[in-house]
């Protein structure tokens, strides 16, 4: 028999798989098989990585995160090591102390400076609109990299922040 | 449309093989990972639960103008070629085929807004566009985001963004990829190089299929790792710049071997359009692979009279979901073999 995946080598691997009470047979050539279990292996990775950087983050309360639970959907902090997901929005109050540092290991940042929901938007007092001069700035940067589009729609943002500031300036 | 049986007839909007920078850019998509305020994510809900989020999203999704054209698909009524056809469109994720719970679909008609609902996360928002079209695609699923948070109470935190289940999304949960075509970075054997570099600048490269899958012949998906830290236009405008000069240094590559290997090149590509044409049995790895030779041929005006979007649906229909959808009924692996090299033969008579 020949391997399913290649079509050329022998099948020496038999592997049997079930999806959706549907039994699926595959035979495998060794190397195709290799093939696999790394992609399966790799599949697991990011798990096996973020447990590792969850750890690194437990290295500063050791005791307490042992224990500590969500009182909102009782995942505890030994949970999310093992499974690299968190359970609910609250995880994230509850382990803000652990998170914290963790979120900084993987995006080298822990403060979001993005969007934020329509109905917030208006509550969080436009904190995080930039200024016409970051805007100008933001221009000129874009237009360095030949990123025209781009350059195009801080051209209008700034158009449009302009045009407010004279209104407001107008109803003064 | 009613139903996904439907969508065999047409051709995906990103297949369109329109777009800037077609000839490399495959397509770009941007996704949102949104939650829903206080309800355990996805992989903690017990059935009735994973219900209840289906029924809020579904609601959600019927007062957007924006999804008017759209159904709503619950997963477990789908059997696993339906499931497997809506992976071959990139509709759904491999993990989202999965019968473990219950999971939804919302399906807009051009097939250019998807949302995965109980994924990883409650709410994965997808929005593609044929070729190089990010900004776009961002607009886009910025106005459908703004839209869905009127109606849906999303999980936010001023410091931490958007919250999402696995930290690697939390902030802005945007992750943007770009599906590119780098045969001739391959065949000048720079391509390991290249994504090397890549992966330094905290990009990652997967292959056709996203997460999990392996860079298959010549494609490769490019995306963002960062999701925090950086607002969602910067994020846009860094991958962009990033593709930018990957399209480059393919596009001299290409350049490269035409002027300087003209006929190494002709010979690999008039060769893999012979075996297209002439083949009686073909498996679906060989074909991707010698598609994007003869696509590669398309784009240097080697062959004419074939155009890129007949490739394109080529690459789509030769799937192993889509041929049983054609055909209406379940193939084995050997039928699927004819039929697939039946139809593309079928498709490459005229061309000459």
């Amino acid at each position: 028999m020949l391997c399913d995946l290649c079509g050329k080598n022998q099948a020496t691997v038999h592997l049997t798989e079930i999806v959706d009470n549907e039994v699926t047979e595959l035979h495998l050539c060794e190397e195709c098989a290799r093939a696999k279990s790394i992609e399966m292996e790799q599949q697991f990775g990011l798990g096996d990585l973020l447990a590792g950087l969850a750890e690194f983050a437990k290295g500063i309360e050791p005791t307490e995160s042992i224990k500590l639970k969500c009182p909102n959907c009782e995942l505890s902090y030994d949970d999310f090591k093992k499974i690299g997901k968190l359970g609910c929005s609250q995880c994230y109050t509850t382990f803000k102390k652990y998170l914290s540092p963790l979120l900084k290991k993987i995006h080298g940042s822990n403060k979001h400076i993005g969007k934020a929901p329509v109905k917030l938007a208006h509550t969080l007092n436009n904190r995080k609109s930039l200024t016409l001069e970051e805007l100008r700035q933001k221009l000129q940067r874009a237009i360095e990299m030949e990123e025209f589009e781009e350059a195009a729609r801080i051209r209008d943002q700034i158009r449009e922040l302009e045009k407010k500031q004279n209104k407001d300036e107008n109803n003064r | 449309m009613k139903t996904i049986d439907e969508l065999i007839h047409h051709t995906s909007e990103w297949l369109k093989g329109s777009g800037p920078y077609s000839d490399i850019v495959i397509s770009s998509r941007v996704r949102l990972a949104r939650n829903l305020n206080g309800i355990p994510f996805p992989h903690r809900l017990n059935k009735k639960q994973a219900e209840k989020v289906l029924e809020m999203v579904e609601e959600a999704t019927k007062k957007i103008d924006f999804l008017k054209n759209s159904i709503f698909i619950r997963m477990q009524d789908l059997d696993s070629i339906d499931k497997q056809f809506l992976i071959e469109r990139h509709l759904i994720s491999y993990d989202h085929a999965r019968p473990d719970n219950q999971r939804g679909l919302v399906l807009e008609e051009s097939e250019v807004i998807s949302i995965m609902v109980n994924e990883e996360d409650h709410l994965r928002i997808q929005v593609m566009q044929s070729g190089f079209n990010l900004f776009e695609a961002l607009s886009i699923i910025n106005r459908i985001d703004d839209a869905l948070s009127e109606n849906l109470d999303f999980a936010f935190l001023p410091d931490y963004g958007y919250l999402t289940s696995c930290p690697t999304n939390t902030g802005t949960g945007l992750r943007g990829s770009v599906m590119l075509h780098l045969p001739a970075l391959v065949m000048t054997r720079q391509i390991n190089r290249m994504l090397s570099a890549i992966a330094k600048l905290s990009f990652t490269t997967r292959g056709l299929y996203g997460e999990g899958s392996e860079a298959k012949g010549n494609f490769f998906q490019v995306s963002n790792q960062v999701a925090l830290g950086h607002n969602e236009d910067e994020i846009i405008s860094n991958l962009n710049a990033l593709i930018r000069q990957v399209i480059e240094q393919e596009e001299m590559a290409r350049q490269n071997l035409y002027t300087n290997q003209r006929a190494f090149l002709e010979d690999k590509i008039w060769r893999s359009f012979g075996i297209l044409k002439s083949a009686h049995i073909i498996s679906s790895q060989e074909t991707i692979d010698l598609l994007s030779l003869v696509r590669l041929g398309v784009d240097l005006n080697i062959i004419k009279g074939l155009n890129r979007q007949t490739i394109n649906r080529l690459f789509l229909i030769t799937q192993p979901a889509h041929l049983q959808k054609i055909e209406n009924k379940k193939l084995s692996s050997q039928e699927r073999d004819l039929k697939r090299a039946e139809i593309i033969r079928k498709t490459l008579e005229a061309v000459t």
